[in-house]
């Protein structure tokens, strides 16, 4: 009887092998297993879900509350049950999301969509000003004599980079004349960041493959070590 | 001629995806063994690491998934072996759902496998928690009530680890394992410059550009930049992984795409040339 | 009320969030707002997944386009729900099973296929048809082969040269990008808190 261990490998190495079956053309394989990564991995996100954050953030606490003690000594109930009974107010805005599939009430999943967009927004707003735009310029305060050759040409070249592509994304004025030049400054330094990106891209996509081909030649067909 | 040039044009694409397969399998068979050496971003996560004292409580946020894993695992298990070998407690948990499995493997992996580390008390995993920023921002008020119980379901304040750890300040870095988002850019926006902790990434390669100017405004104390990030730091260390052993498949590949960009502007100006002969 | 409510809790939401990073007061209500959040949003994946099966199962009975297919992914998810729920997800357990060997190398497998696809790019797509794309080019070459031992191999310089591009040109951009990028996402944080953009609540 082969261990569930082989059985497994053998599965793994038949479902790759569907996959890059799509690399002749489309078929029936393919779609097989595009179809059931789907179904299996939107079940495995509702599991984890449910064990992650369902069952120890919601459940429990709520299933801890003692609604005879809350019933009979009403302040003294409150003030030891409060953390476990105000977990209602999320409970209930996360069903409300549900009235989505209804026709009459679901204009009531706005609600609980409002308040994870605000709750996002108001985030982001602190993450954004605090972490990219303020520490960002205040990064680029360099002094353009450092007293070597090297580093004072890299903080002119960086201190230009940064100002000629901000300048480049500086639509509200047609780019003539100055900030036509700085414009266009602005573009190499782009041009050459996007070429950086494309390279460090191509790396990762190769990475990738390299990592299925160890699994079919090392771990399944055992032909390297 | 015209015809040769018009024909490369026109290739079929599974002749080009023949020449990747054999270009990326061949190096597995008849490895060329190339050496190469350590960079700046590797380096200075290997020494924020190293910086840190025994006993130091570091939180190593698995934010990945399969499709990155030949990219971060070797990264995951290198940075688990420096943390172990200097006998620094981990506490892991996860943004992102696919993590949990794998972070539980490599811990049985690397701290129980190889270095005999014990669960509860040199490590511990928290899980995955769904929120992503919302998640940051609750764990730097307080880490047990966002994770009342662990992976295994034991309550977080009963574990000795966890004793004295309510929120970052009780915690020497982060140490953040990235496949996208949310990843190390959320960690550096809602935790890095609001809480004041160290940060060092391991990131796929595809993200790793973006993350340079975080390295030099110092947000990121270290940046492991894809594959090839994950075997200078595996040198580091002092191991042979995944990443040092995919690095001559990278090098053909990339030789075999710079090839293709090549072949593919020669006979694109050659036609462009002739067509304008012709007119 | 059916647009004023909404845009009423999106921004005593994303205010107290704003507050509570200027007044450590508010943490204590801040930490209660985080945890309703983590539900709310877990509750919202749950409400996607619901809509799948709504969507697919609906195709299945109207027999429309591969809807053999359909009945595969409604098996895979009511099973990985059901070995999940009901025997948990712990290494060792049926559901741990399939996430290592169906869920782990399909998705490393979609990623994998990339590879083939940027190459055939690179080939058929990356024409350089101007000054500019020359430059993006010679960049993208040069920290091709500058960012794999080859590279070192033919120069022994060439992996500090590629650093150099990375931390100086490249970083340039990237910064100008990053400060346009953090301006665009606070002033439409801004307009969603104010409710000036109502997107997210979609038709009447």
């Amino acid at each position: 009887m082969p261990s569930s261990e082989l059985i497994g490998t053998w599965v793994a190495a038949g479902l790759t092998l569907f996959c890059f079956s799509f690399l002749y053309k489309d078929n029936p394989f393919y779609k097989f297993a595009e179809h059931l990564y789907v179904g299996i991995s939107a079940g495995y996100w509702t599991s984890l879900e449910y064990h992650n954050v369902f069952r120890p953030n919601l459940w429990d606490p709520l299933m801890r509350l003692d609604l005879n003690i809350l019933f009979s000594f009403p302040q003294v109930g409150f003030a030891f049950m409060w953390q476990s009974l105000i977990l209602i107010i999320p409970f209930a805005f996360g069903i409300l999301f549900f009235t989505r599939f209804t026709k009459n009430f679901a204009w009531l999943s706005r609600w609980s969509m409002a308040l994870i967009i605000g709750i996002f927004a108001g985030i982001a707003i602190i993450g954004y000003s605090t972490g990219d735009l303020i520490l960002q310029i205040h990064a680029n305060l360099l002094p353009l004599w450092t007293g070597n050759w090297i580093s004072s040409f890299n903080n002119i070249l960086l201190t230009l980079g940064v100002l000629a592509s901000l300048i480049y994304f500086f639509f509200s004025k047609e780019h003539k004349g100055a900030l036509g030049a700085g414009a266009k400054i602005g573009i190499w330094f782009l041009m050459i960041s996007f070429g950086a990106s494309f390279g460090y891209t191509v790396m990762s996509r190769m990475s990738l493959l390299i990592g299925r081909i160890y699994f079919i030649f090392g771990e399944w067909l055992r032909l390297i070590k | 001629m015209r015809n040769f040039f018009e024909k490369l044009e026109k290739l079929d694409r599974r002749v080009i995806f023949i020449f990747v397969g054999i270009a990326l399998v061949l190096p597995l068979f008849f490895p060329l063994n190339i050496k190469f050496s350590v960079t700046a971003p590797v380096k200075s996560f290997y020494d924020s690491i190293k910086s840190l004292p025994p006993g130091s409580k570091v939180l190593l946020s698995a934010d990945y998934d399969p499709g990155s894993m030949p990219e971060l695992w070797p990264m995951h298990l290198a940075a688990l072996r420096q943390m172990c070998k200097r006998n620094i407690k981990i506490i892991s948990i996860q943004l992102w759902a696919t993590g949990s499995p794998l972070v539980e493997r490599a811990f049985n992996l690397v701290a129980v496998g190889e270095y005999h580390k014990k669960y509860g008390e040199d490590f511990v995993n928290l899980g995955f928690k769904e929120g992503r920023e919302v998640v940051m921002v609750s764990m730097g008020n307080s880490i047990p009530q966002t994770f009342p119980t662990d992976y295994h379901g034991n309550n977080t304040t009963d574990l000795p680890i966890m004793q004295g750890v309510t929120n970052f300040s009780d915690l020497a870095m982060i140490v953040n394992i990235s496949g996208g988002l949310p990843g190390t850019k959320e960690w550096i926006l809602q935790v890095v410059s609001r809480f004041h902790i160290k940060l060092a990434s391991g990131c796929t390669a595809v993200s790793a550009p973006e993350f340079y100017p975080y390295l030099q405004s110092g947000q990121l104390t270290g940046l492991l930049g894809g594959m090839k990030g994950a075997a200078e730091y595996e040198q580091m260390v002092g191991v042979t992984g995944l990443g040092k052993r995919g690095m001559d498949s990278q090098s053909i590949a990339h030789l075999v795409i710079l090839l293709f960009i090549v072949v593919g502007n020669i006979a694109y100006f050659s036609m462009k040339l002739m067509k304008k002969e012709n007119q | 009320m059916r647009r004023e409510v909404p845009v009423i809790i999106c921004f005593l939401a994303g205010a107290f969030f704003i507050g509570n990073y200027f007044s450590p007061k508010l943490q204590p209500v801040a930490q209660v707002v985080n945890q309703w959040a983590i539900i709310a949003i877990a509750f919202a994946y749950v409400l996607g997944v619901s809509n799948i099966f709504r969507v697919n199962y609906q195709v299945i009975r109207r027999k429309g386009k591969d809807w053999i297919y359909k009945i595969v992914l409604v098996a895979g998810l009511i099973l990985m729900i059901y070995l999940g729920i009901g025997w948990g997800v712990k290494e060792g357990t049926a559901f741990n099973w399939v996430f290592m060997n169906a869920i782990y190398p399909m998705q490393a497998t979609m990623f994998a296929l990339l590879a083939f696809y940027i190459a055939s790019a690179a080939f058929r797509a990356f024409r350089i048809r101007s000054w500019e794309a020359a430059l993006l080019g010679i960049t993208a070459v040069l920290v091709m082969i500058g960012r794999v031992p080859i590279g070192e191999a033919v120069w022994k310089d060439f992996p500090p040269f590629t650093e150099w591009i990375m931390n100086v040109p490249q970083l340039a951009a990237k910064r100008a990008i990053m400060i346009g990028a953090a301006l665009g996402a606070i002033s439409t944080g801004l307009k969603v808190l104010i409710g000036l953009e109502k997107t997210y609540m979609g038709g009447e």
